[in-house]
């Protein structure tokens, strides 16, 4: 009994900033995705029209097909590049000094600022950037590159900087824990690099991929902001559909279009979660 | 040792342009910050000075962004230590179980993937529709928090996962209370991982824009000055201000890293000094 009340007061603080910044946020959200509004104000109601409007309209889908779209191009180079740099880290670096410091130098740019991270790409790949310079005293083509930025490729590029550090994290603390002997024992089976590599590291892997797979996928699929930038607002997500009705004062539409977002990206985290148990891995 | 496979210089190869990836554009706007006082966005060099980094303290020139990184800074100091403070209290309860921490786990976990916007948006329209006025200190504090968190949590079950009990136990044995045993044994094991917290609390929170964008209020933190400059500024100046803060966070992060490395060479030296104040 006192035991499970030291708990609740120990666990308090956690609750309550979650209760009053977590749960009432959203709860108000699906409150007002019901509401009404006229060009200046909102006002209370219970209407369908916001959803109606929602999924009737064609730009809608597009733009849910583009953010679905740019998680999976996303996913698929992030794991592809933080699989090879947390292999590498793992089982390349035989000195723990090293391994730590390597580390370190993946990690430390998620500590700076996105804003920023994503600004600098502008003297990269813009019409006179860096990369159109390159490539045209390199002779590989003749006119600047149009689509470099301001596209899709700018905006996956984004992302891929961005976040590969969140497979990255996961991946190398789940390798580091994998029993170094069974990879011995395969060798000694006489499986080759590759066998060892697919039959043993990568399905004991699989758990630090689940859990990078949530951060990535998530983080792209709420994005507005690296959209908006890096696409000169040229491309669209839900995210930005949000911030679009926010910037116009349209709360009632902004927190339908919320409602949905949430409601895919809980559904894709509740499979995703099938797969793994978080608080065993870490 | 075995000598090196092929793969491991190829590997090398992928990671140092993984490295480069991941640092070049920053570099290279360190660079851009250097033009002379007629550059522009891109290479070349037109000169070079540090014109673009004394417009940074014109006051015309760019926004209020001293007292923006005043009020970054501030704020950054706020969620380091209820972080830390929440965490800790948090990991502590989770090392046992008690009536609806399942779904304060879950909750947490939703807090750590819900997008952002969705935090922003919902609670400036609860601050609206109270009436209150939202503030970088009160609603903007809560929604950092709901980030900075679910962080901290994580890596308090790391820690506490990786955590000998049998310490706790003999500290019991020897007749230490409860308190005497968090204070005396458990915080100075775990004291290196709470400066990892701090670390997390500050940096999340010094960058954070999408939970702070509906947030804040009148008065803007430092991210969103910068992401207002992006539409208005077109010269080196924004450069300028991205070194600035990068270095600024590069110092912080030193710091905290020098921190738990002095941390450990003391401990090596001394061993812990767990359980010699009784």
């Amino acid at each position: 009994m006192t035991r499970s009340v030291i708990g609740w007061v120990q666990a308090a603080p956690l609750a309550l900033v979650l209760a009053g910044f977590l749960v009432a946020p959203i709860v108000m959200i699906v409150i007002v995705s019901f509401w009404g509004a006229t060009e200046f104000s909102i006002y209370p109601a219970f209407q369908f029209d916001n959803y109606a409007f929602l999924f009737g309209s064609e730009v809608v889908w597009r733009v849910i097909g583009a953010t679905f779209k740019y998680a999976a191009i996303t996913w698929a180079l992030t794991l592809v590049i933080g699989f090879t740099v947390a292999y590498y880290l793992a089982f390349h670096i035989r000195s723990q000094t090293v391994q730590i410091a390597l580390f370190l130098v993946c990690t430390i740019p998620f500590w700076t600022s996105n804003i920023i991270r994503m600004i600098s790409w502008i003297p990269f790949l813009g019409r006179n950037g860096i990369a159109n310079s390159a490539l045209i005293d390199w002779g590989v083509i003749d006119a600047p590159l149009e689509w470099l930025l301001y596209s899709d490729f700018s905006v996956i590029l984004a992302f891929v900087h961005l976040y590969t550090l969140f497979m990255v994290v996961p991946i190398f603390n789940t390798m580091m824990r994998i029993d170094r002997s069974l990879i011995e024992a395969a060798r000694d089976g006489g499986a080759s690099g590759l066998q060892i590599l697919r039959h043993v590291i990568i399905p004991l892997t699989k758990p630090g991929i689940m859990i990078g797979t949530i951060f990535v996928v998530t983080l792209v699929m709420g994005d507005f902001v690296t959209v908006r930038f890096m696409s000169g607002s040229q491309r669209a997500n839900v995210g930005r559909l949000i911030s679009n009705d926010i910037g116009l004062l349209q709360y009632p539409s902004a927190a339908a279009t919320a409602v949905v977002l949430l409601a895919t990206v809980l559904i894709v985290i509740g499979i995703l979660l099938r797969f793994v148990n978080i608080r065993k891995e870490l | 040792m075995e000598p090196r496979s092929k793969s491991f210089y190829v590997l090398s190869v992928f990671f140092a342009l993984f490295v480069l990836f991941l640092y070049g554009p920053t570099v290279t706007i360190g660079i851009l910050s250097f033009q002379g006082p007629q550059g522009g966005l891109t290479f070349p060099m037109n000169g070079v000075s540090t014109y673009w980094f004394q417009d940074l303290f014109r006051e015309q020139a760019v926004g209020d962004i001293w007292g923006a990184f005043r009020r970054s800074f501030g704020l950054g100091l706020m969620v380091m230590v209820t972080t830390v403070v929440v965490s800790v209290m948090s990991g502590l309860a989770f090392r046992k179980r008690f009536a609806g921490s399942g779904v304060l786990f879950y909750l947490a976990i939703t807090s750590l993937v819900i997008p952002s916007i969705l935090i922003s948006l919902g609670v400036g329209l609860i601050f609206n529709q109270l009436g209150l006025r939202v503030h970088w200190a009160t609603s903007g504090f809560g929604a950092q928090l709901t980030w900075t968190l679910p962080f901290g949590l994580l890596i308090m079950f790391a820690v506490f996962n990786r955590f000998d009990k049998s310490f706790e136990e003999a500290a019991r044995d020897q007749g230490a209370t409860a308190w005497q045993t968090l204070a005396h044994v458990v915080l100075p094991i775990i004291a290196p991982s709470l400066i990892g917290v701090a670390l997390f609390g500050f940096t999340l929170s010094y960058d954070e824009f999408a939970r702070t964008l509906l947030t804040a209020g009148s008065y803007n933190t430092l991210p969103l000055e910068i992401f207002g400059m992006t539409t208005n500024v077109t010269t080196p100046v924004i450069y300028a201000l991205g070194t600035l803060t990068t270095v600024f966070s590069f110092l912080v992060i030193g710091v905290f890293l020098l921190t738990v490395w002095i941390m450990g060479k003391r401990r090596q030296r001394f061993g812990s000094d767990a359980g010699k104040g009784v």
